[in-house]
């Protein structure tokens, strides 16, 4: 059943190099907005250091930001830990899917599945439900890099910027997301499925705590449990 | 203040490391029936198109229509129809949305 073991190596570094370039756009747009995390960050009353291990370990853009956001309001850890958790919730059902897709035991197995993070994710995604790892692995790599890298100019920089709103920062975010969700929309189904979830979320905002109207917009994908009468 | 920095930041790692965790340890090796092979497919659009909206259009849990939402549907429209990459649009994005609260 398995290859020749050579093939298979080059077959591996060929998908890992594939998801590098792949990776590189959103690289690019992560270290933008961890540049703003940093800035934000510092803002908020955190060290330098502490801007900067928090996205080494982390690495979780939208969780941070919500961390951030809850402690520079004045909240506590705990709340802050608590919207990290809900904003990586959608980590959850992207782990489930991709699960079947990672080999060894299951510590291992959860060790891989760190290098999830969406843009990752998204692009790593076959379109049958099967995930190539070597790729997900090649895309998150450059995207660590700029993370990391962005955090220290933007915690460093911090002090000759100052305001960072003023910049139009926040507008990388759903850009972000806007990108990887083009690219995800490849029939009517899933375009329907978009426009259901958005809906969803934007209903929910006012009457769910933040990080919810996410969580509960991705149900909507439920829809594929429908029998269909043609074949895709 | 720094004290409740530090625990955040442990707190935001092991929820994070769990969270990623939890899916491949309990679904790994296993067979995904077609159906639910379908419903994953279709989660990724779903959990986008929510972060993109909630991004956008809300501050926290609140409605939020500003400079930023001007800035993010310029940058869409020049990602939907042009052929620039996703770094120009951002850029774009980000300019337009500076350039409204420069004005404003």
């Amino acid at each position: 059943m398995l290859g020749d073991p050579a093939d298979e190596r080059r077959k591996r570094r060929g998908s890992f190099r594939d998801g590098v370039r792949a990776g590189l756009p959103y690289a690019a747009v992560g270290g933008l907005l961890s540049m703003s995390f940093g800035l934000l960050a510092r803002d908020a009353g955190f060290p330098v250091e502490a801007a900067i291990v928090m996205s080494g370990i982390v690495f979780a853009g939208s969780a941070q930001f919500a961390a951030v956001a809850i402690l520079a309001g004045g909240g506590s850890a705990g709340a802050a830990v608590a919207a990290a958790a809900l904003m990586n919730s959608r980590f959850l059902p992207m782990g489930v899917a991709l699960g079947p897709s990672l080999p060894g035991n299951a510590a291992w197995r959860a060790v891989q599945g760190q290098t999830v993070v969406d843009a990752s994710w998204a692009m790593a995604n076959r379109g049958d439900g099967t995930f190539d790892r070597w790729f997900l692995f090649g895309s998150t790599a450059p995207q660590y890099a700029t993370w990391v890298g962005g955090t220290v100019l933007g915690a460093l920089g911090g002090v000759l910027l100052g305001d960072t709103a003023r910049f139009g920062l926040d507008a990388i975010y759903p850009m972000f997301f806007l990108g990887l969700l083009l690219a995800e929309i490849k029939d009517r189904r899933s375009g329907a499925v978009a426009l259901a979830g958005g809906a969803v979320a934007l209903a929910l905002v006012e009457v769910t705590p933040a990080g919810v109207p996410v969580l509960v917009a991705s149900l909507v994908s439920l829809w594929g449990l429908r029998r269909r009468r043609e074949p895709a | 203040m720094t004290g409740t920095i530090w625990w955040s930041i442990v707190g935001c790692t092991v929820v994070t490391v769990l969270i990623k965790g939890f899916g491949p340890v309990v679904m790994g090796g296993r067979d995904l029936p077609p159906r639910l092979a379908r419903v994953i497919v279709l989660m990724a659009p779903a959990l986008l198109a929510a972060l993109v909206v909630t991004s956008a259009l809300a501050d926290g849990d609140r409605w939020h229509l500003g400079a930023d939402t001007v800035g993010v549907a310029v940058g869409g429209a020049v990602l939907v129809l042009t052929r620039a990459g996703l770094l120009s649009a951002v850029l774009v994005a980000t300019a337009v949305t500076a350039g409204l609260r420069l004005l404003g």
